[in-house]
């Protein structure tokens, strides 16, 4: 990891065929973020928010540039690599919660610890942490539709957290949230930030989450326009 | 893990109960179309072996040639000899003498005056011998309706019908009038013993049963009979057997162009079964396909549907770091599991009503009774081994040709685009 950055990226470019010819949605990005940052990713609807996030949790690669993660570099992974990667050290959190509807909480929550091939009591003991963590103790047994928007999306930090990830990616958490879970969510994200240290990178244009924000990065057109520590919140 | 997708498959119903549900019935339908056109062609075959054609037949030539006109006059003669050659050399086979002839059936009054008059379709079996099968083969003592077998000589049986239409019951005596295999008149009496119903539309129009040696004291024909009829031991006809014995017959029997000499023919080779069977062969195996097609389509399209109404779930297990290889399997997994107890229960369904089919049958006598093909009036299933795979084979290769291709769409999509398409 060079000079203690977790991710690294450097003269990024990611092209979209559109009909005959090229879309560019990231232009020349570069970018690093350390350990346990706090960090969003913040600009108006199509400036390429997600497909940085997108390329970030190696679920899309790079058309030109680099950008490494836990020191590999996403664009050179093998699918399995990038499994791997995601799986022990991303966490992702979207807009839509995401939650699989079969499953209770309670399993959706372990589902990355089995992929883990966690022991059963070691898994069961971070999956009540885990919900623990996000207030959700009390709908273990429940399915995604008997949950709340704000429920849901708390099931799906704990799904992102349950394994301690180093990075945690979140695309639009809020954004289908009323302003008392936004906030509710975003506390809970920030007491894991500082508790287990885990970095996380935003995408929002949501002003409530660009409060919390200790580190906003603004893109426009898919270049970097503005990178700056905020005055941290009390 | 598994058990963990176990769970997921029996808890989405979508994933599950319904593709099981409609591998089941399409399996189902296969199943039975099979044993059900199976038992009908069988029925069929069978039903004109025992009261017609044989499993092979010897006639001379003549008759063959004139064989719907039942010309006793081009019978064959030295008919014990014949019979006696025949179970020394093709000891396999049961031989069995027939003469088939028509008449005219006449019912007198008191007087012996013309009561009533009808013409019948004489057919003339061994019923008297002990060691005789054409009563089991012919079915008779299940047929009889009213009286009893005929257990001496000059005793007949009458099809059910023609008794009624004669105004005649068992005990009273009936004439025939026909002629002689000489040409000359024939009159000879009859008593009847019991009458009969074969569910043979062309039989129960007006059929006349009576022992050999009667038709052959009342029509002249010592020693003679118009056909030799062989079967084989197992009672189903087996043409490549059939072919065999009448070429070798064919061969050493017949060696001049003596109109007169015998000759064998196999079932298909009479009653235009030949065409018939091949049509309705061919036929068959071109409904079933396009039946089996159409079921693969509906399934493979229901697997299909199936894999890519779980693209956002597998954009999900994949951002949580599952392998791409390990997702597909899952799937194919599921998908063998889903198509194997589909399959298990349409087979055992369709089996399941084919057999009653086979048991109880189905009645269409009403929609026959001008037919003049020999043909059972009820339609009965058989179930053969066919029946045990020709629903299952294609009910589960359906289902997991249908996946496996909706789930190349796991490896040939970007992961993201697997998202875009969740996010949507
Ligand atoms: N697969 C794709 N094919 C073509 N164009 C794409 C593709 N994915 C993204 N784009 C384009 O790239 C640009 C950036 O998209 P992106 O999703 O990153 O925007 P965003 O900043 O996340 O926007 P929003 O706030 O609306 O989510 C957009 O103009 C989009 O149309
Ligand atoms: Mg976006």
């Amino acid at each position: 990891m060079n000079n203690g950055h977790i991710i690294n990226i450097e003269g990024l470019i990611k092209r979209f065929p559109v009909g005959s010819g090229f879309f560019t949605a990231l232009d020349g990005i570069d970018l690093s973020f350390g350990k346990g940052e706090f960090a969003g990713l913040v600009g108006p609807s199509g400036s390429g928010k997600t497909t940085l996030l997108n390329i970030i949790g190696s679920l899309d690669s790079p058309s030109e540039g680099k950008a490494t993660v836990m020191g590999q570099s996403v664009g050179e992974l093998s699918h399995k690599k990038a499994a791997d990667l995601r799986n022990h050290n991303l966490g992702f959190i979207f807009q839509t919660y995401n939650l699989l509807p079969v499953y209770t909480v309670f399993e959706n929550v372990e589902f990355p610890l089995l992929l883990l091939k966690m022991d059963k009591v070691k898994r069961k003991k971070a999956v009540m942490d885990a919900l623990d963590w996000v207030g959700l103790t009390d709908k273990v047994k429940s399915r995604p539709k008997q949950l709340s928007g704000g429920e849901s999306q708390r099931g799906a930090i704990a799904r992102a957290m349950v394994k301690r990830p180093q990075i945690v990616l979140a695309d639009e958490p809020t954004a289908n949230l009323d302003s008392e879970n936004s906030h509710h969510i975003l506390q809970t994200m920030e007491k894991l930030n500082q508790d287990l240290e885990a970095t996380f990178i935003f995408a929002t244009h949501d002003d409530k989450v660009i409060q919390y924000l200790k580190r906003k990065i603004s893109l426009a057109d898919g270049k970097v326009i503005n990178d700056e520590l905020t005055p941290n919140r009390t | 893990m598994i058990r963990f997708l176990f769970k997921g498959l029996l808890r989405d119903r979508h994933r599950s109960l319904f593709p099981v549900i409609t591998i089941s019935i399409g399996v189902l339908f296969t199943v039975l179309l099979q044993c059900w056109i199976t038992g009908i062609l069988g029925d069929m075959i069978n039903t004109n072996a025992r009261f017609s054609t044989g499993h092979v037949k010897i006639t001379t030539r003549a008759y063959a040639e004139n064989a719907d006109q039942l010309p006793t006059d081009l019978a064959m003669i030295g008919a014990e000899e014949m019979l006696a050659n025949l179970k020394q050399d093709y000891p396999d086979m049961d031989w069995v003498p027939r003469i088939q002839f028509g008449g005219l059936l006449d019912a007198p009054d008191e007087n012996g005056e013309t009561r009533t008059q009808g013409t019948a379709f004489g057919m003339a079996v061994d019923l008297l011998s002990e060691e005789t099968q054409e009563i089991n083969r012919l079915n008779l003592a299940e047929a009889l309706i009213q009286g009893s077998m005929p257990n001496e000589s000059g005793e007949i049986l009458l099809s059910d019908d023609l008794a009624q239409k004669l105004e005649v019951a068992p005990g009273q005596t009936v004439t025939l009038l026909s002629s002689t295999m000489y040409g000359s008149m024939a009159m000879y009496n009859f008593r009847v013993a019991g009458t009969v119903k074969f569910g043979v539309s062309a039989l129960d129009r007006g059929a006349m049963i009576l022992d050999i040696s009667d038709a052959q004291l009342a029509l002249d024909m010592m020693d003679a009979a118009s056909e030799i009829l062989g079967f084989n031991q197992i009672g189903l006809y087996n043409n490549e057997e059939a072919t065999v014995l009448a070429t070798s017959y064919n061969e050493a029997v017949v060696d001049d162009k003596d109109e007169f000499a015998p000759a064998m023919l196999r079932l298909r080779d009479q009653n235009d079964l030949a065409s018939m069977l091949d049509y309705i062969q061919s036929f068959v195996t071109m409904f079933i396909s396009i039946f089996i097609l159409a079921m693969g389509i509906v399934l493979w399209n229901s697997g299909l549907i199936g894999g890519i109404r779980r693209y956002g779930e597998i954009g999900i297990r994949l951002a949580i770091g599952e392998y791409k290889g390990h997702i597909y399997r899952s799937m194919i997994g599921e998908s063998v599991l889903i198509g194997l107890f589909g399959s298990c229960i349409g087979t055992a369904l369709g089996l399941g009503v084919a057999w009653l089919l086979q048991t109880y049958g189905f009645s269409v006598g009403d929609y026959m009774k001008n037919a003049t093909i020999m043909m059972p009036n009820t339609f009965r299933a058989q179930i053969t081994s066919t029946a045990y795979y020709i629903g299952f084979i294609p009910g589960l290769f359906a289902t997991i040709l249908g996946t496996s291709l909706s789930g190349v769409g796991i490896y040939r999509r970007q992961t993201a685009q697997l998202f875009k398409e969740l996010e949507a």
